[in-house]
């Protein structure tokens, strides 16, 4: 229904009245009711990053080996063999708390589109999630359908979902976040892109036909939410994987060939943002004849196509002369394909329908005039750091371990990898749970990627630099642990209202820690994605940057998992001094949630990250995991269970509380096995790097230093008891 | 023995499947797209997993009247081998090659994870690389697996010695009698639920599923 357009109804499609005075200039007169709709989405916090971008430019994005980085619909890193990896993360969180299924269903769907636009075939997906807390009546629900749509989205399509994080928090009661990640593997020399070019050049539609689901999409997930968000149901897109598994095939299909000019697939904000984008790009113009546009539905409006977020759709410029031979391909794959415009020299978007024109505007300020705000920031208050001597330990290294590896935060997240295929595809190295990042070889060579999502939030809300920081960090080390060569990332910054001074200051510092890591870590930011607005009824998430990275292995023979093998040396790498602050520990044991986080040297993190790697090549650790939430004995406990070889510890350093000792939350640790200690520390102590002994694996029970004994078994049933119990007693 | 790859749209286990066997047979199986009709020259038809059609209607009922359809009959009249696993066992069923059909997983979730098969008979050309009791591991990702016949049926299957593999510990997908793999009457056709090709190497975990592409490339 089209409505007269003014102020009002600008400020109701999320534009404010200055912005709206922008259109009104720009455009000389006022605009029709689905210029208004383009603007609006184009100009969405969602598409034009409008409060972000000031910041995000500050991340490093090059290196030698970045192909494209930022910009792009997704990043690209040359990986050897004439291969570039293709990957990026996307958050899907609004969706998902108002339709969890088909909000994450979307979301591994979007992603999949974003990697194979550019002429990859996706080889492996993850996702990095985060749940209201378990006694939330909500949460159940949302943990249920989010994990159902990943898998049944996923599973369809045939990629293998080989791993990701779960956290869970009462400050994301009322806003979950659904960050999927896709990775993707091309020949260097084949990369799509979306730049139009070809005056005359057809545009052409392909995949699934247009509806009316998931208008302003892009604009709802570009407000807080109120207490009215189930009324946006009809704002959220309805996935079918199969389609996508056809359009994949018969992309990549014509991607063998030299049809194809650009690239682009529709995603959010539908035809608008294609086309606006593809044409802005290339900086031509573009016109659209939406009588030709595939439709699901009768009596669409031209606000309604060009807005629709219907899903599995992608929009190509082709050579003329080979429209035919890849009209064949898409009919083969029963796809939809049909010429809708032609690329024109007059820099505008023109939009027809019904022989009418239903929007005309001239693309360049519709690009470059997009607002640009430079939010005001306030920076979080730097909290006190703990002295561990005067947190009392009221449980004791055993039942402090029981606990900790009993809770929502590390418990066995089996249940939930359990309903996503991680082995289609015949390539998986490191399965879910194996190894610190999934390792997934490439078919026909020796060649792998190890990949891993990673952030800590509570300690991004008590330090949003060195959270920052710490996400990359870990990142990294996660891949380095399986022993690969870390790359590259993607980032996927979740944050909540920008217009709030405190928040825009969480992002800003967030930015910050980030950069400093990437820059120390060679570790350049190639690809992401910002989500604001998180936030319901005025209440705001944990800041959460999550990072997704990305590291090679030459040989996917040399990953080494975290499972404990019998009569190894444990030894760990790095310094401990004990740090409970935000600890895991001092949350589940002490029930505060206080102090500084533990702070990340990022030179140190370099030096033992870069050791382990290389001890790891050599040959000489046949066992590796990161020491994160828990600390030590969290990891070792983790080591064991994997393979149920248990360990006898002995005892720790007298300058520490035990339970910060085995507890603490240092960071640039590291917990290898090796089959001989005291040449391993030797190297350490010529390299400089902080190695100790804590002991032997063998036997099935972990021995406490204190003396205490519990059986791998008994670990392992602790271990696995959440998930089920939680989701699948007493079903409503 | 030549081996062919049957690829209905929303099939995905097909590259793992062209992997095993050409690991097993030493060179790249033939694919052959659901609307060719002519299956000469191929001696082994092989129906991978994946979710043909989207699983919309019922997992493999569009894939059981696909136009290769026709020259799978014909294969299977003139005593031809057919191997189908997962999404090809369900249209197996459905499409009357064999009997039962796999229903929902007990749990009503889709299940990912290793599982242990037991070798039932080894005196098929499927299964003489195997011994007699013999249990193996296998990958199991089905939301479909739990597999279902009326009890005449089952008691016919066990009479006729036409069971070829059970779930050897657990039972997760509920199937009748521990069904995991089924033969035809003339042990020419066998369908089973989870996925010996992707155990068919070292690196990716193990190799235990290489005997049963061994077994059909020494045929």
């Amino acid at each position: 229904m089209e409505r007269d357009v003014n102020q009002a109804l600008a400020r109701e499609f999320g534009l404010n009245a200055e912005e709206y005075q922008r259109v009104l200039d720009i455009m000389g007169r006022t605009p029709s009711f689905t210029e208004l709709g383009v603007f609006s989405v184009m100009w969405s916090e969602h598409c034009s990053y409008k409060s972000s971008r000031v910041w995000l430019k500050q991340l490093p994005t090059k290196a030698p080996w970045v192909i494209h980085g930022p910009g792009e619909n997704a990043g690209v890193v040359a990986i050897g063999d004439g291969l570039a990896a293709i990957f990026k993360m996307e958050s899907h969180n609004h969706p998902s708390f108002i339709e969890p299924y088909q909000g994450a269903a979307t979301g591994v769907g979007g992603i999949l589109r974003d990697v194979f636009t550019m002429g990859a075939r996706p080889i492996a997906n993850l996702n990095a999630l985060r749940f209201g807390s378990p006694d939330n009546p909500r949460t159940k629900r949302v943990v249920d359908g989010v994990v159902r749509g990943i898998g049944g989205y996923g599973n369809c399509v045939g990629v293998p979902t080989v791993g990701g994080e779960i956290n869970f928090h009462p400050a994301y009661n009322g806003n979950p976040l659904v960050n999927a990640m896709t990775v993707g593997i091309a020949s260097v020399d084949k990369i799509f892109l979306s730049a139009a070019a070809g005056i005359g050049n057809p545009v052409i539609y392909v995949g699934s036909k247009t509806g009316r689901d998931g208008i302003h999409g892009a604009t709802m997930a570009s407000a807080e939410f109120a207490a009215d968000s189930e009324e946006k149901r009809p704002t959220v897109q309805v996935g079918d994987p199969f389609t996508e598994k056809l359009l994949i095939e018969a992309c990549l299909e014509l991607m063998a060939t030299d049809a194809i000019v650009a690239i682009q697939d529709m995603g959010a904000a539908g035809l608008t943002s294609s086309a606006v984008e593809m044409a802005g790009k290339g900086g031509v113009g573009i016109e659209l004849d939406l009588d030709h546009v595939p439709a699901r539905e009768t009596g669409m409006t031209a606000y309604e196509f060009m807005l629709s977020e219907s899903q599995e759709r992608m929009l190509m410029v082709l050579k003329p002369e080979r429209q035919e031979m890849a009209r064949a391909i898409f009919e083969k794959w029963d796809l939809d394909f049909s010429v809708i415009g032609h690329i024109t020299d007059t820099g505008r978007i023109v939009v027809k329908h019904h022989g009418a024109i239903a929007a005309d505007i001239p693309l360049a300020p519709l690009n470059d005039q997009a607002p640009l705000y430079t939010r005001p920031t306030v920076e979080t208050p730097k909290l006190e750091q703990l002295n561990p001597a005067r947190i009392e330990d009221r449980l004791g290294l055993t039942a402090g371990l029981r606990r900790l590896i009993a809770c929502p935060d590390l418990c066995s997240r089996a249940w939930v990898w359990d309903q996503y295929d991680s082995t289609v595809g015949g390539q998986t190295v490191k399965r879910p749970g194996a190894a610190d990042a999934a390792v997934v070889k490439l078919e026909g060579l020796k060649r792998a990627l190890a990949l891993t999502t990673d952030c800590t939030p509570r300690y991004c809300l008590a330090d949003p630099e060195e959270g920052g920081k710490q996400a990359v960090a870990e990142a990294w080390r996660n891949l380095t642990a399986v022993g690969a060569r870390p790359l590259a990332i993607t980032d996927n910054m979740n944050f909540g209202n920008p217009e709030k001074p405190e928040i825009m200051g969480q992002f800003a510092a967030a930015i910050r820690g980030m950069a400093a890591a990437c820059e120390a870590l060679d570790f350049p930011v190639v690809s992401g994605n910002v989500s604001l607005y998180n936030e319901t009824e005025g209440k705001g998430i944990l800041p959460t940057p999550a990072i997704g990275g990305l590291g090679v292995l030459d040989d996917a023979a040399q990953a080494v998992g975290l499972g404990l093998t019998p009569w190894l040396d444990i030894v760990v790498i790095g310094q401990t001094k004990g740090w409970l602050g935000q600890s895991l520990w001092l949350r589940e044991v002490s029930g505060r949630e206080d102090g500084a986080p533990p702070p990340v040297d990022l030179a140190i993190e370099r030096a033992n990250g870069d050791f382990v790697r290389a001890r790891i090549l050599s040959g000489e650790i046949r066992a590796c995991h990161d020491v994160s939430d828990g600390g030590i004995l969290v990891a070792i406990a983790e080591m064991a269970m994997a393979t149920g070889v248990g360990a006898r510890l002995s005892a720790h350093p007298r300058d520490v509380p035990g339970h910060a000792f085995w507890f603490g939350e240092d960071q640039a640790r590291y917990i290898v096995a090796v089959p001989d200690n005291a040449s391993f520390i030797r190297a350490a102590d010529a390299a400089g790097i902080p190695a100790m002994r804590l002991g032997t694996s063998g036997g099935g029970d972990l021995t406490l230093p204190d003396g205490g004994t519990i059986s791998v078994e008994s670990l392992r049933a602790d271990n696995a008891a959440f998930f089920p119990t939680w989701m699948d007693s007493n079903r409503s | 023995m030549k081996p062919g790859i049957v690829v209905f749209p929303g099939i995905n286990r097909e590259r793992d499947m062209a992997i095993a066997l050409e690991q097993s047979f030493g060179e790249k199986p033939r694919m052959i797209w659901h609307k060719e009709t002519d299956l000469s020259g191929i001696d082994l038809v092989v129906i991978p997993g994946g979710f043909s059609f989207g699983d919309y209607l019922r997992c493999g009922a569009m894939a059981a009247r696909s136009p290769v359809m026709g020259a799978i009959h014909q294969h299977a009249a003139r005593g031809g081998y057919i191997l189908g696993i997962c999404n090809g066992f369900q249209i197996l069923t459905e499409a009357g090659l064999l009997p039962g059909a796999l229903l929902k997983n007990a749990s009503l979730r889709f299940l990912s994870m290793d599982c242990q098969l037991r070798v039932e008979r080894t005196d098929t050309v499927f299964t003489r690389q195997f011994q007699k009791g013999q249990i193996f591991r296998a990958v199991m990702a089905h939301g479909d697996g739990n597999f279902f016949a009326d009890d005449a049926t089952l008691d016919r299957l066990e009479g006729e010695n036409l069971v070829a593999f059970r779930y050897a510990d657990a039972n997760l997908n509920g199937s009748a009698r521990a069904i995991a793999g089924l033969f035809s009457e003339n042990r020419r056709i066998l369908g089973l639920m989870p996925h010996p090709e992707d155990l068919v190497d070292p690196l990716m975990g193990g190799a235990d599923g290489k005997p049963l592409f061994d077994a059909l490339a020494a045929a």
